[in-house]
This record gives structure tokens, C-alpha cells and sequence, in this order.
């Protein structure tokens, strides 16, 4: 498998331990250490690592050594699993109300994705049949009104509005009023970003809540957040009694941390998390790969399940069976990069795979439309023979291909070298599928059996 | 030449909590212990300066503690002042001018940060000094992106070139160079929509921005303002990272330090990558924005107000 930085620091830790019968206290002392380091890099807030430490520390003392070959993997096993387990808890829905519409308020700090992720919510409610009303109660931001009833109207979903000039809480009575008239069985309050700090707006949302009732009280939070996630969720917890969190941006390279000190600070359920900024781009959480994520292992389930959800299965089925006996060729590489593209940014993807989050490796391996199309016409400009032997094309078949496809060596090199990384990667994640999920099937034979670790 | 200093000056009358609730972690102390450099490192990695540049910093400070045989926390303390200063650089880093007309000022960053709102204050500063403004609406993918510019710049007197939502933002800011120009405006600001630095095709279009401004007009964008949230942590890093790569960023501005997040990330950045920090952010409104001081934001870093204080349950 690859491993990610904590995973190779522990075995570092580890590696004197061999032909030890447990592990001392002071052996995994020195293996939390960088545990600690691996959390706070993740952003973590300190203190929520401090307690979780302690929690680790009692498990991980008197762990038998000699059991088990390698117990760096042994302590990343129970970190993950007690990781998972602290961000876990309740499924990902919407409690909806006895008597409809349910009513939805959304919470949090300036510019963490509230509007947009307000949109999100009406989007995957409808497809559950609801009928969802938006509710513009940002009155301070600059155009944020707009901006509602852009989203609102690319959804086709109604947006509510009374202009910036009434107070918040009375938008908020007069929608659910209005919805309850016109059977929208589901408002969605957008609020104004404010700082947790600032009394007057605090005390606004708290109106609003008063006068409402909200079923839902959800902290919209970005993924990207630091230390200071804790004041944040702690203060609109204590004010409003929050009933769930939604982590945004997570679409980029951030660990997210975050998840964990705002889960255990507010107790409450991450509900779902924001992918990107299209309005379908919301995800149920999944704890077990946020433990990943902010342990820097990389996301591959999301990236299996997208690569299920995309790629057909028996195309999958062949190519599986090719690469694993490395039989994998040049017209395979075609092929494959058209259904990757299928996928979604292969950026994005490439960077859910663990050891491949660094951007400096991807920049090879970036693949655009206009890149496919020379692809493909290199690929055809060569022999049957050249396809199925790429390592025995020389100089001057590579001259006769650069020719023959209008194109340069140097694009043939190019495309030779990606596809020997190409190949090279599939091997990696072979290998690290292998020790993935349980349950989960077929690209590229990941997840056949075991443990993750 | 201090183009900021009258800034400073005007601005140091708005004191927002930022700077009020400045009180030494070591008020009290008696002693140099392990206690106080546990504290101090948490302080650090609390304020997000990262676990690795934290650990970094009190090793240093144990260092220098030894040679100059210091004993008194005071004095431990106004070392590790000094220490960061010295990565974070004495001086109150200027915005760069052209000596041509207009000068050229890119502003990118991730979602969210606070772009537009910065660009609105910056084009209020510049007005405030006489000096005529234009805004490039180059915000062309999100909902209203170009409405909530054009309040900014109804606000602060300034015109703003847009095109309709979803056109080539590289046009947009085409256009505004040669509206700058034919106007004879001194700054024109351009705006850019919100991107994470990962995606390399939103990437590419930021770069092909920042192509033809400079193909347009030699050396511009004279200024690339990179805005970062103080409330982000460990993340900025690679924000920083990438957006330098991509289209060469001048200088940062911290926005959001009005609350109580303390952007400690920075001393990171500026240390991997040597950009200087030029503003920061402390409020909403159309005066909130100071040149960055970095005595100020270093006795920031040790405040402690009783929102941070108080511990995690
Ligand atoms: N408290 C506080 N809020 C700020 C500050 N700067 C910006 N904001 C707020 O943060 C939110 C996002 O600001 P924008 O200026 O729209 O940010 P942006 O980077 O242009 O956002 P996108 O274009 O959506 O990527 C708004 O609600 C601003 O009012 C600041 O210094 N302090
Ligand atoms: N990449 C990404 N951007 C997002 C996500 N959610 C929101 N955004 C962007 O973040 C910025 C701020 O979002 P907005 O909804 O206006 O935030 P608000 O101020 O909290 O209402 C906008 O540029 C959004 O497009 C997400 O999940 N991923
Ligand atoms: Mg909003
Ligand atoms: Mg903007």
C-alpha cells in the first residue's frame, strides 16, 4: 500500500520496536507524538486532540507487538476507527416536520457557502419529493438577494424575498406563512454570515429562531477552517442549538480537520458535505472517509464509488483483468482515459488517491479534450505491434509516429510517459485496493478483501 | 514610497477588537519553565502558525533562552516577538505602483475569502486619495457576482466593466484595461471568481487573466493580491503555493481578523514562500481594511480574549 506521511513516520517509530513483545507506554508515547502532529496539521484544534490522545493512549498501551508484523499499521487501524467513530452518529437526513413545511435555517460565518449550499439542499430535497421554498434573510451582504434568486431560478424553486429593508425574523415568519398557503412543504432559511462574536446578529438569528421554530438548525462550516472552528461552533451552538453541520469546499485538497473539533464540540451530526460549487454537488458524510481524508490516506472510496457510478462494468471487468497481469496497452489507455474523463475533473480525482494529493506529480498526468484528441491519434498512427509493446518503441518509431499523427516526439514522448505512469498508478492502486473496504467490488479488483490496514 | 502610510495613519482611529483585547500570555509569570513553552506552543499552534513551524519557534526561543541566559518571562516572551517578526519582516510592505497609467491590480483567492468585499475597500482608499478608479467585474461564474460588485462600486464612486454572467473572464478584463486606458483611470481593480487551487482548469483561466492583462500592458498586473481568511488553517499553505505558481502573487491580504481567528498560517507562508503580507481585513464595512503591521499582528497572536480562553469541553 502507499503510505501517507503519518503512516511512514510510525513505522520510522516502530522500526526499533521489532522482536518486542508489547508495546510500552513510552513506546506509544513516541508513536502519539506523531499522531498529535499528523491531527494538528490536519487542523484539528488542539484541545479536541489532546482528548482524543488520551483516548487513543488507553487503547493502544499493551497492544501486542509480536501479533501483528507491523503495529505502526496496528495504531493508524485504532486512530482511524476512533476517529470514524467520534465523527459518526445519525444518517444523513432532513428531520422534516410533523405537520409541513418543515423549516430549515441555515447558520454560520461570512462567505463559508450558506446561499449556495441552501440552493443545494432545496436541489436534493426536491428529489425527494418535497416542494422547497427559499428564503432570502441576508439583508446585509451586497446583492446576496440576487444571488438567491439566480440559484432559485437555475433550480426553477421559488425564492422569497421583502427587500433589505425588514428585519430578518419577520421575512422568516412571513415565508413560512406564505408556504404554509401555497404548500411548499419545505422553507429554507438563508442567513446573513456573521462572526460568532458579534452580539447584535447573534441575537438576530436567535429571533429569527423564536419566531419560527426551525426544525433544523444547520451550521454551515468550510472544510478549510482552522483552529478557531471550535469558537465558532461552540458560540452558534450555545445560542441556537444546532441539530447538524454541513462541511463545505471539500472538493479541494483540504484534510478538514475541522470535522472533528466542530462534531465534538456541538455533539451534533455532520449532515452533508458541499463537493464543488455546482448545485448537485452535495454529498452524504461519510465518516469513515473523513478519517481518511484528515489522516492524509486519501479518499478511495469516494473515488471508487465514482468510479463505479461512471464506468462500464464490463469494459471495467477486462480492463481489471489486463492490468493486473500487466498486460495493459496503449489502446487500454485510450479507452481508459475516456471513461476516467467520464468521471469528472481528473484532477479532482487523482487527488483522493493517497500519495498523489501533491499537485507537483499530477502535473504530468493532467489530461484535457484537446489532449484526448492527440492521444488518440498518436495511439492510431502506430502498428498493432507498437500498441501492445510500448517500451520497445525507439527514436525512430517514434519519429514515424510523430509523423504519421501530425504531431511531435516530444508529444509522443509525452503521451508514453503518462502512459507509463498511468500504468504505474494502476498498479499502486491495485495494490492499495487491496487492502481497501470490505464489501465494496470491481474497479480494478479494489476492495476484494480485508481490512483497511 | 509609503503609499500606505496614510492609510495607516487614517485608519488607526477604527480600533476594532483585533487590537484591544492584547494581553500577554506570560502577564504574571514568574518563571521560565516547560509550563510556559508548552503554553507558548500551544498559543502558536492555537493562533494555526502549523505544529511544524510551532515546534520550530520554541526550539529557537530554548535556543536563544540558553545563550543570552534570559530568566524572566518578559523577556522570553519579547524574543519570541522577534522571532516571528523577523520572518514576518519589520517593515509595512507598500503596494507596488506602475509609473504608467493605470496601475493594474489582480485579486484572486479561493471561495469566499473576501475578494470583492477587499476590492471595494481598496477602490474607497484609492478614491479617498484622489486617485480615479475602475473596477473589472471578472467575476463572471457566480450568482450575482457582478451585481455585488457594481454595489461596491456605487458605493465608492468607481465605474465597473462587466459582461453578462457566465462570459470569458479574460475578456472582461480586456475590455477594462482599454476602458482604463481610454479614460486615463490611475487604478483599475479586477475581480476574479472565487476558485480552489486544485482545479487546474479554473486554474488555467485565472492564468489566461492574468496573460492578457500583461499582453495588454507590459508588467501589468503591476499588483497580484492574493486574499486568504484568517479563519483558514493548515490550507493556506497550499492556497498560497498554488496561486503563486499559477499567476505570481505579489502580496497577501488577511481578512476576516475582526473576529477570532488569528491567521498564524501566514508566518508559514511567508517563510516557504517569501510573499509579503499588505493588508488586512477587520470588518465588513467600507473602512475596514489596515495596512498589515506586523507588531501588531504579532501581539495579536498572544491575545487571549475570553472567547479563546475558555477550554473545549
Ligand atoms: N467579518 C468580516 N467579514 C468579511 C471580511 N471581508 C469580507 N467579509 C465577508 O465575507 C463574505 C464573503 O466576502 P466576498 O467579498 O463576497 O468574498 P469573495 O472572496 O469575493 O467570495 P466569492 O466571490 O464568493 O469567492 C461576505 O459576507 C463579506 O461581507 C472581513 O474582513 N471581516
Ligand atoms: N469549491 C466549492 N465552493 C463552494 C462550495 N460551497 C460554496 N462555495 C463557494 O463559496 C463562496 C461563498 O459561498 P456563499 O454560498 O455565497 O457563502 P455564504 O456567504 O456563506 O452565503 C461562493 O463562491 C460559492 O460558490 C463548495 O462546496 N465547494
Ligand atoms: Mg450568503
Ligand atoms: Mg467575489
Amino acid at each position: 500500500m502507499v503510505f501517507s506521511g503519518l503512516a511512514e513516520k510510525l513505522q520510522e517509530t516502530f522500526k526499533k520496536l521489532r522482536g518486542k513483545g508489547r508495546l510500552t507506554e513510552e513506546d506509544v508515547d513516541q508513536a502519539l507524538k506523531e499522531v498529535r502532529r499528523a491531527l494538528i496539521g490536519a487542523d484539528v484544534n488542539f484541545l479536541v486532540v489532546k482528548d482524543f490522545i488520551a483516548r487513543i493512549r488507553e487503547r493502544a498501551v499493551g497492544l501486542d507487538v509480536l501479533q501483528s508484523l507491523t503495529p505502526a499499521q496496528q495504531v493508524i487501524k485504532i486512530v482511524h476507527d476512533e476517529l470514524a467513530t467520534l465523527m459518526g452518529g445519525t444518517r444523513s437526513k432532513i428531520e422534516l416536520a410533523p405537520a409541513p413545511p418543515t423549516v430549515v435555517m441555515m447558520v454560520g460565518l461570512q462567505g463559508g457557502g450558506k446561499t449556495t449550499t441552501t440552493a443545494k439542499l432545496a436541489n436534493h430535497m426536491r428529489r425527494q419529493g418535497r416542494r422547497p421554498m427559499l428564503v432570502a434573510c441576508d439583508i446585509y451582504r451586497p446583492a446576496a438577494i440576487k444571488q438567491l434568486q439566480v440559484l432559485g431560478g437555475q433550480l426553477d424553486v421559488p425564492v422569497f424575498d421583502m427587500g433589505d429593508n425588514v428585519a430578518p425574523p419577520d421575512i422568516a415568519r412571513t415565508a413560512v406563512e406564505k408556504a404554509r398557503r401555497e404548500g411548499n412543504d419545505l422553507v429554507i432559511l438563508d442567513t446573513a454570515g456573521r462572526l460568532h462574536i458579534d452580539e447584535g446578529l447573534m441575537t438576530e438569528l436567535q429571533n429569527i429562531m423564536e419566531t419560527v421554530k426551525p426544525n433544523e438548525i444547520l451550521l454551515v462550516v468550510d472544510s478549510m477552517t482552522g483552529q478557531d472552528a471550535v469558537n465558532v461552533a461552540k458560540a452558534f451552538n450555545e445560542r441556537l442549538s444546532l441539530t447538524g453541520v454541513i462541511l463545505t469546499k471539500l472538493d479541494g485538497d483540504t484534510r478538514g480537520g475541522a470535522a472533528l473539533s466542530v462534531k465534538t464540540v456541538t455533539g451534533c451530526p455532520i449532515k452533508f458535505v458541499g463537493m464543488g460549487e455546482k448545485l448537485d454537488a452535495l454529498e452524504d458524510f461519510h465518516p469513515d472517509r473523513m478519517a481518511d481524508r484528515i489522516l492524509g490516506m486519501g479518499d478511495m472510496l469516494t473515488l471508487i464509488e465514482k468510479a463505479q457510478a461512471n464506468f462500464d462494468q464490463e469494459q471495467v471487468e477486462i480492463l481489471n483483468n489486463r492490468i493486473r497481469s500487466m498486460e495493459f496497452t496503449l489502446e487500454d489507455f485510450v479507452q481508459q482515459i475516456s471513461q476516467v474523463k467520464k468521471m469528472g475533473p481528473l484532477d479532482q480525482i487523482l487527488g483522493m488517491i493517497p500519495g498523489l494529493g501533491g499537485m507537483k506529480k499530477l502535473k504530468d498526468l493532467e489530461v484535457d479534450d484537446k489532449d484526448l484528441v492527440f492521444v488518440e491519434a498518436i495511439i492510431s498512427s502506430m502498428t498493432p505491434w507498437e500498441r501492445q509493446h510500448p517500451q520497445e518503441i525507439n527514436g525512430s518509431r517514434r519519429r514515424r509516429i510523430a509523423q504519421g499523427s501530425g504531431t511531435s516526439v516530444q508529444e509522443v514522448n509525452r503521451l508514453l510517459k503518462q502512459f507509463e505512469q498511468t500504468r504505474k498508478m494502476m498498479r499502486q492502486l491495485m495494490d492499495m485496493g487491496k487492502g481497501a473496504k470490505k464489501g465494496k467490488k470491481n474497479l480494478l479488483g479494489f476492495g476484494k478483501k480485508g481490512s483497511p490496514f | 514610497m509609503g503609499f500606505f502610510g496614510k492609510l495607516k495613519e487614517s485608519l488607526s482611529k477604527t480600533r476594532k477588537n483585533f487590537i484591544e483585547k492584547i494581553d500577554s500570555i506570560v502577564t504574571g509569570r514568574k518563571v521560565i519553565d516547560e509550563d510556559l513553552y508548552e503554553e507558548l506552543e500551544e498559543a502558536l499552534i492555537q493562533a494555526d502558525v502549523g505544529i511544524d513551524a510551532a515546534l520550530e519557534l520554541v526550539e529557537n526561543l530554548r535556543v536563544e533562552v540558553k545563550k543570552r541566559r534570559l530568566s524572566n518571562p518578559e523577556e522570553l516572551y519579547a524574543v519570541l516577538k522577534d522571532l516571528i517578526q523577523d520572518i514576518l519582516g519589520e517593515e509595512t510592505a507598500t503596494l507596488n505602483r506602475a509609473s504608467a497609467q493605470p496601475a493594474v491590480i489582480m485579486v484572486v483567492g479561493v471561495n469566499g475569502v473576501g475578494k470583492t468585499t477587499t476590492i471595494g475597500k481598496l477602490a474607497h482608499y484609492y478614491k479617498e486619495n484622489g486617485n480615479s478608479v475602475l473596477l473589472s467585474a471578472a467575476d463572471t461564474f457566480r450568482a450575482a457576482a457582478i451585481d455585488q460588485l457594481e454595489i461596491w462600486g456605487n458605493r465608492v464612486g468607481a465605474a465597473v466593466i462587466k459582461h453578462s454572467e457566465g462570459s470569458d473572464p479574460a475578456a472582461v478584463a480586456f475590455d477594462s484595461l482599454h476602458a482604463a486606458r481610454a479614460r486615463k483611470i490611475d487604478v483599475l481593480i479586477v475581480d476574479t471568481a472565487g476558485r480552489l487551487h486544485t482545479k487546474s482548469n479554473l486554474m488555467e483561466e485565472l492564468k489566461k487573466v492574468h496573460r492578457v492583462l500583461g499582453r495588454e500592458m507590459p508588467d501589468a498586473p503591476h499588483e497580484v493580491l492574493l486574499v486568504l481568511d484568517a479563519t483558514t488553517g493548515q490550507n493556506a499553505i497550499s492556497q498560497a503555493r498554488l496561486f503563486k505558481e499559477a499567476v505570481g502573487v505579489t502580496g497577501l491580504v488577511l481578512t476576516k481578523l475582526d473576529g477570532t481567528a488569528k491567521g498564524g498560517v501566514i508566518i508559514a507562508i511567508k517563510q516557504g514562500l517569501d510573499i509579503p503580507i499588505k493588508m488586512i481585513g477587520v470588518g465588513e464595512g467600507i473602512d475596514d481594511l489596515r495596512p498589515f503591521d506586523a507588531r501588531e499582528f504579532v501581539d495579536a497572536l498572544f491575545a487571549r480574549d475570553k472567547k479563546t480562553e475558555e477550554q473545549v469541553g
